[in-house]
């Protein structure tokens, strides 16, 4: 059975699942049994499950990281959430120093099962210190884990796999998906880590995909189609570890690679699949590969300079058609965006930001 | 507890223990087989005998870098911690931590970490796990002076008063962080602890250099947090002789005085507690002897284990990445 479902309600049912599931499960987080609950993600798992499992916490990133540390080092398993990822970089030094190390520096002795939930922000204002992707920093660790889901579907599945994964796991949501909605399975439904999904096949060229960017890349691959070009859309899914095998394989069929990132472009994941197709893969390559990420400047606050800050379908359609050597369509053609606000999802979205 | 002579006993054997693993690294180092940063504990092994003492073999602990003293007060496997600096197989990280990342999971040591504070909030973590899972085990943090400057020490000690949960928090106050003195990083008229009963937590300080004197206070603290009151911070003030890492006396650099440290080696916790049973009678000279040599000969062994334990496979060291 399946239910059509909203993202964030995939990631609440996910919680509801698992804490049944597992009664060491906990979750914690500024926020997370007030009236918001995390944009709908944590609503009624305090009331469900009792305020020992469901807490909220003091303004306390890095400590009550080394506390989800300590807990887990007694067989707790607990799911941490921050409303901004950028939050979270006060706790670099538990996540760095401890959690990705401690099974590597005991030698294997003990292992540190945590989720960490992170959202990333973007449009509306929320500039510079509320809407950064940091997924390459992560996946730049050895000992992380990192996912991106993009459907309600692999919201659920991933998560629950992220919780029961014996290492630590950093779940990255992007705010504009958690309105998407989905068809997602009922119960315990898991999708592995480190499993990238092809979501659309063709032969022309390969996109590599991740997070909120394979919304807009579907878009563009809908109207590429109606045009005679067809693509291999990959939504990585898992950042570390990446599935090369489909992302190799794809190149070698396609011989053109466009790599989308939500973060900034230099020493992004986009970046290090780039790099990878080209050590191992050059000889299948008819063509430099692209990529399509943030410019390398903070993110403005005022939607006049945002205006042309993050990349939509229109770039993938326009860029992936110059790759393929076709001319750029006139903007009336290929904006699929362009009766939405570029600082909102879609028309239905009506906040909180 | 001064009637109990067989803790008395105890005590004694810790502290000599621990000192002479330490003067046996430092003896030893240059030989250049122990090829890691080591942070000696000598003068400083009251409080870790103390503590190790109170302490179930159940109750959890997790230290920073200096931790050879507490590792093996609270029980931990001296073979395997030599092993470990010998960066051997058999070294209870399996070689890959060193001196600095020591574990025996078997008596409740969760690790220690070479990040100042960074294992602060770990001991919280296992204290919450405690109460979570309703067993009357302590989650004991050794840390020391250096740490109370951490923003982590305080986002911690907030958390355990909050949550009332089972810490016990051991500041070692040796007045230095590596060559910086306490005056160029904390005002001069604070008491630590005094400022930590300021954020709510129980809080005592003690003379670290008396065995006794910390067993009393720790053990009253452990009875009253394994009955549901709370975390207990103490602040006990104690001397590193040697230098911040390595084997050598550093005191020609000139960041301490000579006076300062000879001052701090006539309150040798050892000598005094040795004075003092000697005195009262519940030792002899034959008893300190024979205990002396029992533990030359479990260290001999244990660096006998370490040198003979091979190296680990090249392959291991990608290995242990994921769980």
């Amino acid at each position: 059975m399946a239910n059509k479902i909203t993202y964030a309600k995939a990631i609440n049912e996910a919680m509801v699942q698992a804490m049944e599931m597992d009664k060491s499960v906990i979750c914690y987080g500024l926020g997370v049994d007030d009236p918001k609950g995390i944009f709908g993600t944590t609503l009624g798992l305090k009331e469900k499950f009792g305020p020992e499992r469901v807490f909220d916490m003091p303004t306390a990133e890095n400590a009550m990281t080394g506390v989800a540390i300590g807990a887990s080092l007694n067989g707790i398993r607990p799911v941490m959430t921050h409303q901004r990822l950028d939050f979270f970089l006060l706790a670099m030094d538990q996540l760095v120093n401890n959690a990705a190390k401690w099974h590597y520096m005991f030698g294997g002795k003990l292992s540190i099962p945590i989720t960490i939930r992170l959202l990333v922000g973007r449009g509306w204002g929320q500039g510079p210190t509320h809407s950064q992707s940091f997924q390459s920093w992560f996946a730049h660790i050895p000992g992380l884990k990192v996912v991106m889901p993009a459907t309600a579907a692999d919201a659920k599945g991933l998560l629950l796999s992220s919780i029961f994964d014996n290492n630590p796991v950093i779940f990255i949501e992007h705010r504009w998906l958690h309105n998407l909605v989905g068809e997602v399975p009922e119960g315990d439904f898991r999708i592995p880590i480190g499993k990238a999904h092809k979501l659309k096949t063709g032969d022309d060229i390969t996109i590599i995909s991740l997070s909120y960017m394979t919304i807009e890349a579907l878009r563009a691959v809908e109207l590429l189609g109606k045009q005679g070009i067809s693509c291999d859309l990959i939504d990585l899914r898992s950042i570390a570890p990446i599935d090369w095998n489909m992302v190799m394989s794809s190149v070698k069929k396609t011989g053109k690679l466009l790599a989308l990132d939500t973060g900034f472009g230099s020493f992004s994941v986009a970046s290090e699949i780039i790099a990878r197709v080209s050590m191992e893969c050059f000889s299948s390559l008819k063509q430099a590969p692209v990529r399509i990420a943030l410019p390398d400047c903070p993110t403005p606050t005022s939607p006049a300079l945002a205006k042309n800050y993050y990349k939509r379908a229109e770039d993938i359609v326009n860029t992936t058609r110059k790759m393929l050597g076709f001319s750029v369509l006139p903007h009336e053609e290929s904006d699929i965006n362009r009766n939405v606000p570029m600082d909102i999802p879609d028309k239905t979205f009506t906040g909180p930001f | 507890m001064k009637e109990n002579t067989q803790i008395l006993i105890e005590l004694l054997q810790k502290m000599k223990r621990i000192r002479a693993v330490e003067e046996t690294i430092a003896s030893r180092y240059s030989e250049w087989k122990m090829r890691c940063p080591t942070h000696l504990c000598s003068g400083q092994e009251a409080v870790a005998a103390a503590v190790g003492q109170v302490l179930r073999k159940d109750d959890f602990a997790v230290s920073s870098h200096r931790a050879h003293g507490h590792y093996l007060a609270k029980g931990g496997d001296l073979n395997r911690m030599i092993a470990e600096i010998y960066g051997k197989s058999d070294g209870c990280s399996s070689g890959k931590g060193g001196s600095m990342h020591l574990i025996d999971t078997s008596v409740g040591f969760m690790g220690s970490t070479a990040i100042v504070g960074g294992t602060i909030p770990v001991g919280v973590g296992l204290a919450l796990s405690i109460k979570l899972k309703k067993t009357n085990q302590v989650s004991c943090v050794f840390f020391g002076d250096g740490s109370i400057e951490e923003g982590v020490f305080y986002e911690s000690v907030n958390f355990a008063v909050l949550k009332n949960l089972p810490v016990l928090f051991i500041c070692e106050n040796n007045f230095y962080s590596v060559y910086s003195p306490l005056k160029v990083r904390q005002p001069e008229n604070r008491a630590i602890y005094k400022m930590v009963s300021g954020i709510g937590c129980r809080s005592e300080h003690g003379d670290g250099n008396n065995v006794v004197d910390v067993y009393d206070k720790v053990n009253t603290a452990v009875v009253s947090i394994r009955d549901g009151g709370g975390p207990m911070f103490f602040e006990f003030k104690t001397y590193r002789w040697r230098e911040h890492c390595g084997h050598n006396f550093d005191n020609d650099l000139g960041y301490r005085t000579q006076e300062e440290y000879l001052s701090w080696k006539e309150k040798d916790p050892i000598s005094a507690m040795e004075s003092y049973m000697f005195k009262e009678k519940y030792i002899t000279q034959n008893e300190i002897d024979e205990m002396q040599s029992e533990i030359q000969k479990e260290i001999e062994k244990a660096f006998e284990f370490a040198e003979k334990s091979p190296f680990p496979n090249l392959e291991s060291a990608l290995t242990d990445i994921y769980a």
